[in-house]
């Protein structure tokens, strides 16, 4: 017999969706910025193995010579950046869903079988619930990263105004390279989920939208009966 | 005479059915809010750039944010808000140029015969020369200069405070109007600064850099350091001083740039 099962409320599904584009054309104005002044690499020994970001890219998404553009977008986004993700954080507080969200302290040790199963080394599914322990760790680190993203920015764009946000984050340099790290944090995190999201399937995929999931308790053994009694669903 | 009700007979929702119905509604929900989201964000990508005045460059409705934002935003202004001021030896020694703009496009211009000319009224000015603004108590500040492209360097510039030079002149009055005007003497490269950003106490006339007199390509003779905002407001040899009620224009407002710029 097949259930509907609640999973999702609809404010977390609602911040959820309206996050994703958001966060998509913060991204896009912040490369426009960044272009400007871009100074960052991944060098060791004096050998840069990464330039953020090599020509191709910026020629690719047209990225040269939209400084002003790109901050006149970054600075009206980040209002709904910032309040979408206020509004998430409000909700988990007050609903109580951060129960099923923050940490434990064994979910540490559980992601860790958690990646172990994921990656196909060991065949002992770890327990799931609403959120199993890598999905608490990485939900609950991208709300910081978020929370990071709007101090680092602040810091940023109003490094006088806002002085001792700006020595919080270690300086006006600091704070950009933190502001810059994040959004790469969010790319990586956006691969990692499709692809989860993907293997998970569409019941969960659909409980993000519908907010619920069917849980289908022996259906083979009801099928039968059912048959047999002559019933119809 | 009354008609019979005609009965209605409602059987309950499987759970097959009540799945259906809920998929339906949250998927036809879901997508017709993405349309709506997409459609916005199309009209915004294509949405008129703003009428072209003291602002211009920049799409219709992204200025109107940026306007309000700098609202917003001006609310944590205070003077009490003081740039990071540095140690002598950390300001660099090689300063970087990053715009000419005003300074090498007037090949007319003799530093000799230099005056700052302050508009008192419509019709009025009054000429004042560089000697009497270095008899002003010097003020001297070494500060992390921040530029909108995103670098940054710590330097180091000597002259009058805009508040004390503005007391000084008599101009204090003048000062209370919203806005003060900046211009290079042939009108090349203008910028805008509201009150609290002109009053605020580490804006200054810079007339020295590194304990040196400034150099042509720094903006001599005088030139404003204002911590407050961006680079792009730190206009080099100002030759015109205007005061309004109105925003004044500004070269890198018309050109799609923040009017506001503050930091």
């Amino acid at each position: 017999m097949k259930e509907i099962k609640e999973k999702h409320a609809f404010l977390m599904r609602w911040t959820h969706w309206v996050n994703f584009p958001v966060l998509s054309v913060m991204i896009w104005s912040g490369i426009f910025i960044y272009w400007a002044n871009d100074a960052y690499g991944i060098s060791i020994f004096g050998v840069t193995f990464i330039k953020f970001f090599p020509e191709w890219f910026y020629n690719y998404f047209h990225v040269p010579q939209r400084l002003a553009e790109g901050m006149a977008y970054h600075f009206l986004f980040m209002w709904f950046f910032f309040i979408n993700g206020l509004l998430y954080i409000i909700y988990t507080i007050f609903s109580g869903a951060w129960r099923e969200l923050i940490p434990q302290k064994k979910s540490f040790k559980e992601a860790w079988l958690v990646l172990l199963h994921d990656l196909h080394i060991r065949k002992t599914v770890p327990p799931q619930n609403k959120y199993n322990a890598a999905q608490r760790i990485a939900y609950s680190a991208i709300i910081v990263m978020g929370f990071g993203s709007v101090i680092t920015g602040l810091a940023i764009y109003k490094p006088v105004q806002f002085y001792w946000l700006c020595w919080l984050c270690g300086g006006y340099h600091f704070a950009r390279i933190i502001h810059f790290t994040l959004t790469i944090g969010y790319v990586l995190f956006f691969l990692i989920h499709i692809v989860q999201v993907a293997l998970a399937g569409w019941n969960n995929f659909r409980s993000v939208i519908s907010g619920f999931e069917v849980v289908d308790h022996g259906s083979k053994i009801t099928e039968e009966n059912n048959t047999e009694d002559g019933k119809t669903h | 005479m009354e008609k019979p009700i005609k009965e209605k007979v409602k059987m309950p929702l499987t759970v097959e059915q009540k799945i259906k119905r809920r998929n339906f509604i949250s998927f036809t929900t879901f997508l017709a809010l993405g349309g709506g989201a997409f459609a916005g964000w199309k009209w915004l990508l294509h949405s008129p750039e703003e009428i072209p005045g003291v602002t211009g460059g920049a799409k219709a409705p992204l200025r109107r944010a940026l306007n309000k934002t700098e609202l917003f935003f001006r609310n944590f202004f205070s003077n009490g808000h003081l740039a990071k001021t540095y140690p002598k030896e950390r300001a660099a020694k090689k300063v970087r140029i990053n715009s000419l703009i005003g300074i090498e496009d007037d090949e007319s211009f003799d530093e000799k015969n230099w005056k700052l000319e302050v508009k008192i009224s419509p019709l009025q000015s009054i000429k004042i020369g560089i000697e009497e603004i270095k008899a002003l108590p010097k003020t001297e500040l070494i500060f992390d200069f921040k530029c909108v492209e995103g670098w940054d360097q710590i330097q180091h510039w000597g002259g009058v405070r805009l508040s004390d030079f503005l007391t000084h002149f008599k101009l204090d009055g003048l000062a209370e109007n919203n806005y003060m005007g900046l211009e290079t003497p042939n009108g090349a490269y203008y910028v805008g600064l509201e009150r609290d950003s002109v009053l605020h106490p580490q804006t200054i006339l810079a007339y020295e850099m590194n304990g040196q007199p400034i150099t042509a390509a720094h903006g001599a003779p005088l030139r404003l350091i204002i911590p407050v905002k961006y680079g792009i407001k730190n206009l080099k040899r100002i030759g015109l001083m205007s005061f309004s009620n109105s925003r004044p224009h500004d070269y890198w407002a018309e050109q799609g740039y923040d009017y506001y710029s503050g930091l």
